[in-house]
């Protein structure tokens, strides 16, 4: 192990940029601008190395540090990446890296919104590299507060307002972590009593979850369901997302559509699934049943919808949808597939968020009925919207396609018909999405649009670094999936192992 | 009997202290009593030395009618903190708004040491003496804008209703006394613990709740502290919500975990009701306030909820999640109210929406009203949420509603407080002149953010600190 704190520095690198942007004076925007950029461009290059150089072989934590935090509650300061939390820290970076630049036309107080996304990209960076129950949660609440000024200074009131859509987005994923909070507390007290004191981190929980009862984890497991459920957007509790993302600026939409939610999703495999598998194993079926619920209902709502935002809103509503049928499928393949279409789609939201964000800003519409043959004038937005639009409906070839067909794999093996009616959510995509993209972007150009610049410069930096992971993913899914399975085997392993004890007790 | 009077420095300390104030004020000439803040708020910082410096010396005085013990010493701690930042936070109010410097810091410091006999009470009377002081003190200083009606209309009220919630509390301990026949808190826990609840007994006991409910504002004790928290002088509302609270539950803890302890099953629910509605009706009451002290002063029953919360299983993880809350209670609140006070030093007005822009008149301000309500809400990484980690985990096991009411409550008031921040950070100022922040006021608010922030982070120390005075509660 070397001595240097990578993880540390990663975390950090953005925290230190908002530091010293509270000292550059508020007229310099540019410089802001360009402190933020160096920031993230710090984090997402240390990650890209953790990346390649974690021995997917080897498996298991690597890069670890541990420093006693908080003794009386076993709490450390223990940071770690593992097959799972690797990708999903990656996707942070290249995300909150692509939002710098996709924001750089914010002229509104420049110095406070950098500085508050910066502290953002760091909650949701230490939500995945947190190994220890305690500092997750402090990273997994501290991203509400930016998130919610975010909304409520730079965002946009189209069929809500951005109070609305501030506050729903706020209240909605509290009330969640409130009972997530009192599943986690329940769970860490009797968990002191069977290890005979207490200890925060994931490993020693896990060992703990083993002992509990059928009926605990089931109560439990409900209670973070419900929590990291909220959060992930699961049918009937997604009615946030749409609103929220069409209320928020175009780097938060991103960064939440893109990451944030996959918290949740990362919670239900990291935390839920793996300290407590016999209460997963009782509520598998029902993720299932409500992921198809989610796949198809958001489908249909994204078919109606006309504001671009809406379209991508449900849209990832529905994709979430897939993640929970996948951990409902509760086998590897299951778990392979939700992570990384967790990684695809994010990849993808992002993309598309910041090509909307460029459309409005320059068109200053979302409404599809307004838009139209974009295309001929900028060509290289369209290049990105169709990115993202082709990737979205999972064309072989782009990032979203294997995992897709993973999850589809895994869940017909367990649930059959519901797969079927899962797989068919596709078909829907695809229209909503190729017709969001013919309305938009095809058809005859418009006078009216004759004299808009395509993107160009910083403005090409989110479809660059976003659109290279679609297309690199795509053609070398291992870079991706080998990484997923060192992760998600040792998982199931240990879950597979428990509930074999399991049925003894 | 040997009396160890080392024991009581810091108390001796604080009473010629408050006198001392009082003659400087006669001799000082009236230009130059500004000067007093700083002297008190100067040896406030002395005397919390001088309990430091005694942390290890601990006993028990007259015949354990006084207990020094490291629990009582944490209390101590936490009041002259909350002096200290109140002193420094309202210098620039006294001068401007109250005149009479002098009285002003001696009344604040009597009712200081009148919280601190009340943490070292170890029988009915002292007790009773400290609580009295306190009280007396705050009557004065409630009321202490003699030319404002609403002041002393808060005066009045807290007259009045401090004085009959001391009638049922006397009434409470002297049937304890009847049935116990001693009034020394350690004998009549163990009178107690063999004889058993009697239904006379449990008259008393809620009695004692009653009236130490009404110290705490505990819902239904709470109605007159709206009230009075808006007509009193700000930087008094502040010292109010601290002060006496954290020294109610002082007294509160040692009568029910040490003196009741025998028949805590018989009190231990009557408890978990109290402190689930208290937190009920102190955040759904604050929704729907705009002056921002009664806002404040419904959040503060609420915080007076969760802290009853650790009361409820009479553990020492319990008392030990109370004097951490107790304690990051002290600087998030005087932080807040600091704001207010400044707030309306500056454009006299005490209304939620004339906040509007505060973050671009100063940054400062604004940014610690926010870190300061959030610590109240309990999002990390601020103190708040550790402390209520401390509260929700000793009951999970037995009163998991409790647990579930607070928490999805506390998100509840997320919505409140996040009004104000909205109104802080999105609206454009009326007024856009910058608010220059006065050096004291800025210490304070240093402060208060500062150890919030911190304690939030990395609580370890404080926690440890904490730890050994919950333990040492449990020694005798």
């Amino acid at each position: 192990m070397s001595g240097f704190p990578v993880l540390t520095t990663i975390l950090l690198a953005p925290v230190a940029a908002a530091v010293i942007m509270t000292f550059i004076p508020r007229e310099e925007g540019k410089l802001i601008k360009c402190v933020a950029a160096v920031g993230t461009f710090v984090s997402m290059a240390l990650s890209l190395y953790v990346y390649f150089s974690y021995d997917t072989a080897l498996g298991g934590l690597q890069f670890a540090e541990k420093i006693p935090w908080i003794k009386d509650l076993g709490v450390s300061w223990f940071l770690a990446v593992d097959g799972i939390s690797l990708p999903m820290l990656l996707l942070t970076n290249l995300i909150g890296f692509s939002a710098v630049f996709a924001s750089w036309n914010v002229d509104n107080r420049p110095r406070e919104f950098f500085i508050l996304l910066c502290l953002l990209i760091t909650g949701v960076m230490g939500t995945f590299v947190a190994h220890d129950l305690f500092i997750f949660l402090l990273f997994y609440e501290v991203v509400v507060i930016p998130i919610y000024i975010l909304v409520i200074i730079w965002g946009s009131s189209k069929r809500v307002s951005k109070e609305y859509a501030g506050m729903k987005l706020t209240i909605y994923l509290l009330i969640g972590s409130a009972f997530l909070l009192v599943g986690i507390i329940a769970f860490f007290v009797k968990s002191a009593g069977i290890l005979g004191g207490p200890d925060m981190s994931f490993t020693a929980l896990a060992e703990a979850g083993k002992q509990l009862s059928a009926f605990d984890q089931t109560w439990l497991f409900a209670l973070m369901l419900f929590g990291f459920g909220s959060l992930v957007s699961m049918w009937p509790f997604h009615s946030w997302s749409p609103d929220g993302y069409a209320g928020a600026p175009t780097a938060v939409s991103m960064i939440h559509a893109g990451v944030l939610k996959k918290i949740g999703g990362y919670g239900l495999v990291k935390i839920a699934l793996y300290f407590l598998p016999l209460g997963a194993k009782f509520w598998a079926p029902y993720m299932a049943v409500l992921g198809v619920a989610g796949v198809t209902y958001a489908a249909f709502a994204a078919l109606a919808q006309k504001d671009l935002k809406y379209i991508v809103g449900y849209s990832s509503v529905s994709h979430m949808g897939y993640v929970m049928l996948a951990i409902g499928s509760f086998n590897v393949i299951g778990i392979n597939g939700a992570v990384a279409n967790m990684f695809a789609h994010g990849v993808m939201a992002a993309l598309f968020f910041s090509t909307i964000g460029f459309i409005y800003e320059k068109t200053h519409t979302r409404w599809i009925p307004d838009l139209g043959g974009l295309a001929r004038q900028t060509p290289r937005l369209a290049v990105a919207f169709m990115l993202a639009a082709l990737a979205s409906l999972g064309l072989p070839g782009l990032i979203s396609f294997i995992p897709e067909f993973t999850i589809f794999i895994a869940a017909f093996k367990v649930y059959g018909g519901l797969a079927v009616i899962g797989i068919a959510g596709i078909i829907l995509t695809a229209l909503y999405a190729l017709r969001a993209g013919a309305n938009t972007l095809f058809g005859p150009p418009r006078e009216d649009y004759d004299h808009l610049k395509d993107i160009r410069g910083p403005e090409m930096v989110p479809l660059v670094v976003l659109g290279t992971a679609l297309v690199a993913g795509g053609i070398l899914p291992s870079l991706l999936f080998d990484m997923v399975n060192s992760g998600a085997v040792p998982l199931m392993t240990h879950v597979e192992n428990v509930l074999k004890i399991g049925g003894v007790m | 009997m040997q009396v160890d009077l080392s024991l009581i420095v810091p108390e001796m300390a604080m009473a010629v202290l408050g006198l001392t104030v009082l003659i400087l004020g006669l001799i000082v000439p009236k230009e130059s009593r500004h000067g007093l803040g700083w002297f008190t708020a100067l040896a406030l910082l002395g005397v919390m030395g001088l309990v430091l410096a005694g942390w290890n010396n601990t006993g028990s005085l007259y015949g354990d009618l006084y207990v020094v013990d490291q629990f009582s010493q944490f209390f101590k701690i936490t009041f002259l903190a909350a002096a200290f930042l109140v002193v420094l936070g309202s210098m620039r109010f006294v001068d401007k708004h109250l005149g009479g410097q002098s009285e002003y810091y001696s009344t604040l410091l009597f009712a200081t040491l009148g919280m601190m006999v009340m943490a070292s009470a170890n029988d009915f009377m002292t007790m009773y003496l400290g609580l009295e002081l306190m009280t007396i003190a705050f009557i004065i200083l409630v009321c202490f804008r003699r030319t404002e009606s609403k002041s002393l209309e808060s005066g009045m009220k807290y007259v009045l209703l401090a004085g009959m919630s001391s009638a049922v509390l006397l009434y409470g301990l002297s049937l304890v006394y009847g049935i116990t026949g001693t009034v020394v808190i350690n004998e009549v826990g163990q009178a107690l613990a063999l004889r058993g609840p009697l239904p006379i007994l449990m008259l008393g006991v809620v009695m004692l709740v009653a009236g130490l409910g009404f110290k705490i504002s505990a819902v239904p004790f709470h109605m007159w502290s709206p009230d009075i928290y808006e007509g009193a002088p700000t930087p008094v509302t502040a010292f109010l919500a601290v002060g006496s609270k954290a020294a109610s539950f002082a007294i509160l803890i040692r009568i029910f975990v040490v003196g009741m302890f025998g028949i805590s099953l018989n009190w231990e629910l009557l408890l978990a009701i109290l402190a689930a509605v208290t937190i009920i009706v102190g955040n759904l009451v604050a929704i729907p306030q705009t002056n921002i002290k009664r806002m404040l002063a419904y959040s503060s029953i609420a915080q007076a909820g969760y802290i009853l919360v650790g009361l409820v299983t009479a553990s020492q993880e319990g008392v030990k999640g109370v004097l951490f809350y107790a304690f990051l209670y002290v600087f998030a609140t005087v932080g807040a109210f600091t704001v207010a006070s400044y707030f309306y030093n500056v454009t006299g007005s005490d209304e939620i929406r004339d906040y509007a822009g505060l973050a671009q008149r100063s940054p400062l301000m604004a940014a610690v009203m926010v870190v300061a309500m959030l610590s109240m809400a309990g999002i990390p990484p601020l103190a708040g949420f550790v402390g209520k980690f401390y509260l929700f985990m000793t009951i999970v096991e037995d009163y998991l509603w409790l647990a579930f009411i607070g928490l999805v409550m506390s998100m509840v008031s997320v919505y409140y407080y996040l009004r104000v921040a909205l109104v802080m950070y999105r609206d454009e100022p009326l007024d856009g002149t910058p608010i220059a922040v006065s050096a004291p006021v800025t210490v304070t608010l240093l402060v208060a953010m500062a150890v919030t922030l911190f304690l939030g982070i990395y609580p370890g120390p404080v926690s440890e600190v904490v730890n050994t005075a919950a333990h040492s509660f449990f020694m005798h």
